[in-house]
């Protein structure tokens, strides 16, 4: 058995939070998600949680456990011990229990124009790109938009409108990638106290980002091209 | 209430094609979805998506015919030979058109599309990023709808089609977060729902890949097609039963027994690991039959997929994962274990009945993607094959949509259709919620997801489908009796998964119905009492319709134009 303490909380109903204990049985490989649907299932069917995939992918899932953001779907249980306890990302409005409102955190990300730019034609085929340069942005790309990094941010405790590490890694993805020819632009949506400069390279985002991303090293590369750039038209080049 | 021209059921790949070339020929678009498109299942499509560029060097002959002969010849000659012409003359197009639109597509020394082999392909075809082809998919068409201020409602759950008089005039939704009853009028509706493999309890599916969205175009009377033709993936991992991509034998990885032997030499000599995905499921539950697998005593039985001699560069750099999801699911490393592996439930075939435009038989009703059937892959998919469809016959539900309502003169309907189709869903809502069964939702669900598992899976008989039926048909009664959900509707997730059962429910008597009616193997469909491919008779659709007593078979002819069936053999 393991004993799952779910934090609970239904503003629409409810004047304070609390936590609700449940008693699930083991079984070889049980993940957090899991033991999600077995309450779901068998012994409160009002919980709400968020899911889809069940294998890391889709970013539904991502919650607090244990003391650290994470997917419940790619965490086994047997590692966190008997007592199993989960609270929704930090920083977002509450809907219900686990789910909460993301409408900020696409906010932001819609923010700093996510998608590719370009000045050039496309040429008739592909644009060339060699796998040295599809490299730059190869770590970059795997984002699936979960949220634990932003959960886990602490300046985006402290200022909603913090553009976050998501947003900046999109952003990162889009100004290292070979074929986008906006950079301008793109370094003035992001080079702002509520841009790279907001970052104080805490790292939690790395250390919670359940595809290894490490957005505060991608964060790192741009407050160096923003400073080049801003050093370029300072010299008039 | 909402209104717009064309509203798109569904934000994974059909949906959001479909959304953005709606927009483009100057339509009121809006992206209705369960789910926020990001989190769509196609974004978990791993191995890659097939065109003809011939940019690999073992590929340079390729062509959109030859890419056609293939489906055609993997479809076992079901599918309908003009549009599968029309979706391999049109991938090369639409990869490039991803390509600039920044998809991050994994390349070759030349700085071009990668290109890998896939099974039951005759050149290196698959153009693929890494083994997370559809998540960067996903995002590059995500990143589009945004620029193109696609309006997206997020977290809404169509509970029905509204229909009036053979047209369709919008849905009536569930806004999962407020808990209300909405309804959107709309001149046309693209259904792009996705697969419902999760009527199956093996499955390599999403938990939200049900069939509720072909339910909803079956009950507002289009029909379904082909739905007994299921494909069965031979590497799920045992246990979760995630997905292992065809790309895993794509780089070179072998299917290995008990005794150490690559078994696909009896069955497949000439293509090995590489044949269509139908005969390596079935020789690899015969190895397991026949006891030469392994065996668990939980997950049951399975075979190894072993490709730790692609070496840990090639792993790291093709496969990461792969990787990743044996280290999370499986405790173990591929680089340094093989893999355990059992066929799995993974795609549908069969779907809502569209001609080669996406319509189906009821006016201003499209569907594209897996919850459709054009039919371009007939008995047996390609892998590769269905990202192209969701973006090819994405494509063309956009633009049809769009052409439609252009043709369109006046609104043909009163206003009291949207309203009494609400009110409808309100009395089942309400029904749903307050009545006082006792039956166990997720007990019918567990007992459907069984029944098809044995019954209706790899090798079928006409004993075991009759049972199947027999008991489908009980769930469906039993259904009527199910303990409520709870008075309040937000975000009430035990609602929801009882919406999804009753979806699975019908749309699996249709499937059922249709296998035990086809008295020959053909494809994924697999007889033990009618082990023969039969062009005399069953060279031909089969088409499900709903009435009162349940699906109502019919038949319609295969399109054949130039590729006269013959035996398939690799
Ligand atoms: C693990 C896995 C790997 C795969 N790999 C490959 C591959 O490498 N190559 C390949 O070609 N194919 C692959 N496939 C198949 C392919 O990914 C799918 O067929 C394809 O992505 C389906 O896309 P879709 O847009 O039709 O549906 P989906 O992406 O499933 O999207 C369905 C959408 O409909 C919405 N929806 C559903 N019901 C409702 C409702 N009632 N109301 C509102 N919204 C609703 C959902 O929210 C979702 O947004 C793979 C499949 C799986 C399961
Ligand atoms: S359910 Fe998809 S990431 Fe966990």
């Amino acid at each position: 058995m393991a004993t799952f303490h779910i934090f609970r909380f239904d503003p629409t109903k409810d004047k304070t939070i609390r936590f609700d204990r449940f008693e699930v049985p083991d079984k070889k490989g049980l993940t957090v998600l899991d033991g999600l649907y077995y309450i779901l299932e068998n012994l409160d069917g009002s919980l709400a949680f968020r899911s889809s995939c069940r294998a890391g992918v889709c970013g539904s899932c991502a919650m607090h456990i244990n003391g650290q953001y994470r997917l419940s779907c790619t965490t086994s249980v047997k590692p966190l011990g008997k007592n199993v306890t989960i609270r929704p990302l930090a920083h977002l409005p509450v809907l219900k229990d686990l789910v909460v409102d993301l409408t900020n955190f696409f906010r932001h990300y819609e923010k700093i124009k996510p998608y590719l730019i370009t000045n050039d034609q496309p040429p008739k085929k592909e644009f060339i790109q060699q796998p040295a340069q599809r490299k730059k942005i190869e770590s970059l790309i795997d984002c699936i938009l979960c949220g634990a990094c932003y959960g886990s941010c602490p300046v985006a405790a402290g200022e909603p409108n913090y553009l976050g590490p998501h947003a900046l890694l999109k952003a990162a993805r889009f100004i290292f990638d070979s074929r986008d020819t906006n950079d301008r632009e793109r370094i003035n949506l992001i080079n702002h106290n509520l841009g790279v400069f907001r970052c104080h390279t805490i790292f939690n985002c790395q250390q919670v980002c359940p595809k290894k991303i490490d957005p505060s090293e991608a964060i790192a590369r741009m407050k160096m091209k923003t400073v080049w750039s801003k050093l370029r038209g300072f010299f008039g080049s | 209430m909402h209104k717009c021209n064309v509203l798109v059921v569904g934000g994974g790949l059909a949906g959001l094609q479909a959304a953005i070339d709606a927009k483009e020929a100057g339509m009121d678009v809006i992206v209705i979805s369960k789910l926020h498109p990001i989190r769509s299942h196609s974004g978990a499509a791993q191995g890659g998506v097939n065109a003809s560029l011939a940019n690999n060097p073992a590929g340079k002959d390729d062509n959109a015919e030859r890419h056609a002969f293939d489906t055609i010849k993997g479809s076992d000659y079901l599918a309908d030979q003009d549009a599968v012409e029309i979706m391999t003359a049109a991938a090369p197009g639409l990869i490039y058109q991803l390509e600039h639109w920044g998809c991050p597509f994994s390349r070759s020394e030349d700085g071009r599309i990668a290109q890998r082999p896939f099974g039951g392909a005759g050149f290196p075809r698959t153009c693929f990023g890494a083994d997370k082809t559809g998540h960067y998919i996903l995002q590059t068409l995500y990143e589009q709808v945004v620029k193109n201020n696609i309006q997206i409602l997020s977290e809404w759950m169509v509970v029905s089609l509204i229909v009036d008089e053979g047209v369709c005039h919008g849905v009536v939704a569930l806004d999962m977060q407020t808990g209300r009853l909405e309804t959107i009028e709309a001149q046309a509706i693209i259904m792009a729902t996705g697969g419902g493999g999760r009527m199956y309890g093996r499955s390599s599916n999403a938990f939200t890949s049900t069939g509720l969205g072909m339910a909803l175009a079956y009950w507002a009377g289009a029909p379904l097609k082909d739905m007994e033709f299921v494909q069965f993936h031979p590497t799920t991992i045992i246990g979760k039963n995630i997905l292992m991509t065809e790309g895993c034998r794509g780089e070179g990885g072998h299917l290995v027994n008990k005794n150490k032997e690559r078994f696909m030499q009896k069955y497949a000599p000439s293509k090995m690991e590489l044949a269509p995905r139908d005969i390596v499921s079935r020789s690899i539950q015969t190895e397991i039959n026949e006891g030469r697998g392994f065996s668990d005593p939980v997950s049951g039985g399975f075979v190894h997929l072993d490709i730790r001699h692609l070496g840990s560069a090639k792993i790291k750099e093709r496969l990461p994962g792969v990787r990743d999801i044996c280290l999370d699911f499986l405790g173990l490393d591929p680089i340094d274990e093989p893999i355990p592996i059992q066929p799995g439930q993974h795609y549908t075939m069969g779907g809502i009945d569209t001609n080669k435009d996406a319509a189906t038989e009821v006016k201003g009703l499209y569907a594209a993607g897996e919850c459709a059937c054009v039919s371009v892959h007939g008995a047996n998919r390609l892998g590769g094959n269905s990202l192209l469809e969701t973006l090819v016959f994405g494509r063309r539900a956009g633009q049809s949509a769009a052409k439609y309502v252009a043709g369109l003169s006046d609104r043909i309907f009163t206003k009291n259709t949207l309203a009494d189709a609400h009110k409808r869903q309100e009395f089942r809502l309400n029904k749903l919620c307050r009545q006082s069964g006792t039956k166990n939702p997720y007990q019918i669900r567990d007992e459907l997801n069984l029944t098809l598992d044995d019954k209706v899976g790899i090798y079928r008989t006409e004993a075991d489908m009759k049972k199947a039926l027999t008991k489908v048909k009980k769930l469906k009664q039993q259904f009527e009796k199910i303990k409520p959900a709870g008075t309040d509707t937000r975000l009430n997730y035990n609602l929801i998964w009882i919406l999804e059962l009753e979806g699975n429910l019908d749309v699996a008597e249709v499937l059922v119905k249709g296998a035990l009616a086809r008295q020959e193997s053909r494809g994924s469909h697999s007889r033990l009492d009618f082990t023969k491919r039969d062009d005399g008779n069953w060279l031909k659709h089969t088409i499900g319709k709903s009435s009162k007593e349940g699906a109502v078979l019919s038949y319609r002819p295969a399109k054949i134009t130039k590729y006269q069936p013959q035996e398939r053999k690799y």
